[in-house]
């Protein structure tokens, strides 16, 4: 049915390299009025690339970029916005501080003809324009108070606000619970209706085939598959993303699981009625040796706290830790870190450093192991490079920036730096989180293997297929308190959605 | 010089450009020192003799030791605003603490001349510390702290002076800071033994590592296991006795010990640090990178002297030579975050 919708965006050709290394080649792609297009390939297909040669934030590449049956040429991404093109990113530009109805107007609340600025008239008109959209928040409320979900909304708003017809939304389901998903793809359906057009890029295949009209495939910076949506299946888009016949990595996880029996292996990890404001309460559980226990919610469940309470950088209001039976206070991180605790937050950001080399990133955990006063940096690197082949991370050089590795080999820097001098307990949070199919398998073979070597793990996801995937044990967080355990029992994505 | 604080290229075959921008902040420095000693060589015969080379040296010693310290807190994206008060006032504690003629007006008390120097060191080490609380404890930014401190360090130098002047200090401190061997001032051999020291410690030090990756990002070193507020604090106590040692010498050096005798050293050593390229938003940069900021300083103001300019023109000339820096300076890291994002 989109066939027959004019096409507002029209590349040919597109071809962009970074440093001699061709990212697209002779890309061509369409994108119609009233169309949801959604992009699926794996870290390094080239998706984000192209994406960003549409906003306008790279301007030096091969092709032909037709834009309303005229070519054109984008120096900036102020250039696309002005034309209508606006993206948004994964993580969130908002103005957590400022109210909703401030966010909506970001760079363009309205002012009376003394330059003040009307603030009942912004707080009215944002109100009715989030509302017209289906959103019903009050717009004098702090921004940062709301839960991401909503976030998400409001910015989308102030884009289309902004005059955008083009919206490109990167990854933008990996953090919402299934009602805020919902409450998006009712958002993008009634921006179709309106004539809008959208590029929906996501590893979730299934949130691509539910909301798309028509999806494209990327491999290695080529395209390699364009269908209708109703037209194909998820098996179908793997193949052509992968390559080879690989369903039995993506499980759908809809039948049941079978976790294991309750461990008897010595407790690693007690912590006993841990309280934190509003965002924990009386939270008890325990970690053991060869265990991956796992602990799922929805966004906002209190589940990051938790995992920073464990590791030292929040301090608890109530409640206490105790490793291999000793009772523990964490002032710092330092102190949890001696103590045998490693801990992978959900950010690459927060745990990397993105202008130094790989071998220094790997080595900063483990450098009082290395070197008492003086540094060692042949050691550095020996151990990095060990840890740069146990891992598989490419490329294999340990002197490279790490700002030039792909996200999904940063985020094997950030575990690898754990694993020199293997932790008693590993705290991974959001392990999986936008990765390719491929990435994931090598996430779960790495775990699988730490288990083996009887490291006690805690995966912290709002992702149920990560959870299920890894965990022998899962604990259900709902609204900062434990609501459900499961052990040696049948598990399946249904049952953990409908406990959380 | 720059070659001090080089990060190795990952490959000789990259492109030569993004690794020109990649080095712009250790680059740009340097080019600016040989255009500037060119250009005062050229236009004075006196610039460019041995003696004056020595000049240069010594004029810029007591800036250097200052600013060895100040090297590490800016590189933990942090700022000391103390300094030159802290410099001035363990300037006056030691001269407090020696035996002054009758006809110095001071209420003091005399003390043998190591445990002056020891009392001096110790009371800098404490204002020191007393920044490092307020930054890491309480969580005061380091800005708004060494203000304070800047006023606490200069009230305790009036309360200790109360408007004299001082002229006797330790032995070893007035030979530091005022004689020379084989022809080369002390104070000139301390200077570059400090500098090295603290080149030493940012490079080949595990404590040097870590102010480098608190400086890159913080978050990261702290879900790394790093005690941040430790290494922080750390730099803001080098910072101080840094500041401290220089003001020692510096009052042997200067002949006198009395009030605001530092003033322009606070501005001098945050400009010899960032000019000669050190990344404001930390990180990035070091003790290679000091040294070139400080002989860009020392050559500017010794040949500005030579040249016979107006002398109010230039205090004109070095504002906005610190202007230029701080461009460079963040001119320099949105270069470096646009190649290696």
């Amino acid at each position: 049915m989109s066939q027959d919708r004019s096409a507002v965006l029209e590349l040919h050709g597109i071809t962009k390299a970074f440093g001699g290394v061709e990212a697209l080649q002779g890309i061509d792609f369409t994108l119609r009025a009233g169309e949801i297009h959604g992009l699926v390939g794996e870290n390094g297909a080239g998706k984000s690339t192209l994406m960003k040669i549409i906003a306008g934030a790279h301007a030096d590449f091969v092709g032909q970029f037709v834009l309303d049956g005229r070519e054109t040429r984008f120096r900036s991404v102020r250039d696309a916005l002005a034309a209508g093109i606006a993206m948004v990113h994964q993580e969130l530009s908002v103005a957590p501080d400022l109210t909703v109805a401030e966010n909506v107007f970001l760079g363009s609340q309205p002012v009376n003809r003394f330059g003040f600025v009307q603030w009942r008239r912004m707080a009215r008109e944002a109100g009715e324009q989030l509302a017209r959209l289906g959103i019903h928040v009050d717009p004098l409320q702090r921004m940062g108070d709301l839960p991401i979900g909503l976030q998400q909304l409001i910015e989308i708003t102030r884009v289309l606000f902004s005059g955008a017809r083009i919206l490109i939304l990167d990854e933008p389901t990996s953090a919402l619970s299934p009602p805020e998903v919902e409450r998006l793809f009712s958002l993008l359906g009634r921006l179709r209706q309106d004539g809008r057009s959208i590029v929906f890029i996501s590893h979730f295949i299934d949130d691509i085939l539910r909301v798309s009209d028509v999806v494209t495939v990327f491999r290695n910076g080529r395209k390699v598959a364009e269908a209708e949506a109703a037209k194909t299946s998820k098996a179908v888009l793997i193949e052509a993303m992968i390559g080879k016949g690989h369903e039995e990595l993506e499980e759908s996880y809809l039948h049941d699981i079978a976790l294991p029996a309750a461990s008897d292996r010595p407790t690693v990890l007690q912590a006993s009625h841990l309280s934190v404001g509003r965002s924990l309460r009386d939270v008890s559980f325990e970690a053991r040796a060869g265990e991956v226990l796992g602990i799922y919610g929805f966004m906002g469940c209190g589940q990051l706290d938790l995992a920073r309470v464990l590791f030292g950088k929040l301090k608890p209001d109530r409640g206490e830790l105790a490793v291999t039976g000793r009772k523990m206070v964490f002032g710092t991180t330092a102190a949890a870190r001696r103590a045998g605790i490693a801990f992978v937050p959900e950010s690459r950001r927060a745990m990397l450093f993105h202008q130094e080399p790989v071998y220094k990133n790997i080595s900063i955990s483990i450098l009082d192991r290395v070197a008492a006063i003086l540094l060692k940096p042949s050691r550095e690197r020996e151990i990095a490079k060990r840890q740069v082949e146990n891992l598989q991370i490419r490329p294999a050089a340990v002197d490279l920036d790490l700002g030039m590795l792909s996200g999904g080999n940063q985020q094997k820097v950030g575990l690898a730096k754990w694993l020199s001098y293997p932790p008693k307990l590993l705290i991974l949070c959001e392990p999986t989180r936008g990765m390719d199919v491929g990435a994931k398998n090598d996430v779960v073979n790495i775990v699988r293997d730490l288990r083996s070597r009887g490291l006690a793990i805690i995966v912290v996801s709002t992702e149920p297929e990560t959870v299920l995937s890894l965990a022998d044990r899962i604990v259900v967080l709902k609204r900062g308190a434990v609501v459900r355990e499961f052990v040696g029992e049948m598990v399946s994505k249904d049952r953990l959605l409908e406990a959380a | 010089m720059t070659g001090l604080v080089t990060d190795e290229p990952p490959k000789p075959s990259r492109r030569i450009g993004a690794l020109l921008r990649a080095q712009m902040r250790n680059i740009a420095p340097f080019l600016t020192l040989i255009f500037l000693t060119g250009f005062f060589a050229a236009a004075s015969p006196s610039f460019a003799t041995l003696d004056n080379v020595g000049n240069i040296l010594t004029q810029v010693s007591v800036t250097g030791i200052i600013a060895v310290g100040l090297t590490f807190v800016i590189l933990c994206a942090e700022i000391d605003l103390s300094i030159a008060s802290v410099a001035n006032v363990t300037g006056i504690a030691v001269a407090y603490f020696t035996l002054q003629d009758s006809y110095v007006n001071i209420a003091n008390i005399a003390m043998p001349g190591w445990a002056a120097i020891l009392l001096a060191l110790g009371l800098c080490a404490l204002l020191g510390l007393v920044n490092a609380l307020g930054l890491t404890v309480i969580g005061i930014p380091s800005f708004i702290m060494t203000l304070a401190m800047m006023q606490i360090a200069a009230g305790v130098s009036a309360l200790l002076v109360r408007g004299q002047i001082a002229y006797k200090i330790p032995d070893l401190v007035a030979t530091l800071g005022s004689s020379s061997i084989g022809g080369i001032p002390w104070i000139v051999i301390v200077a570059a033994t400090m500098l090295l020291a603290g080149h030493v410690v940012l490079t080949y030090t595990r404590f040097g590592r870590y102010v480098y990756m608190v400086g890159g990002n913080r978050e990261a070193a702290e879900y790394s296991g790093l005690n941040v507020k430790l290494i922080l604090g750390s730099a803001m106590v080098i910072s101080a006795v840094c500041a401290g040692i220089g003001g020692m010498l510096g009052v042997a050096h200067f002949g006198s010990a009395q009030q605001n005798e530092f003033d322009t050293y606070l501005l001098d050593s945050i400009a010899a640090v960032v000019v000669g390229g050190t990344s404001l938003f930390g990180g990035r940069g070091g003790i290679g990178n000091t040294i070139v900021g400080l002989f860009v300083l020392g050559v500017l103001n010794n040949g500005l002297d030579h040249v016979n300019i107006d002398s109010f023109l230039k205090i004109l000339i070095r504002g906005l030579i610190l202007l230029a820096a701080l461009v460079i300076n963040v001119y320099a890291q949105k270069l470096r975050a646009s190649t290696a994002k």
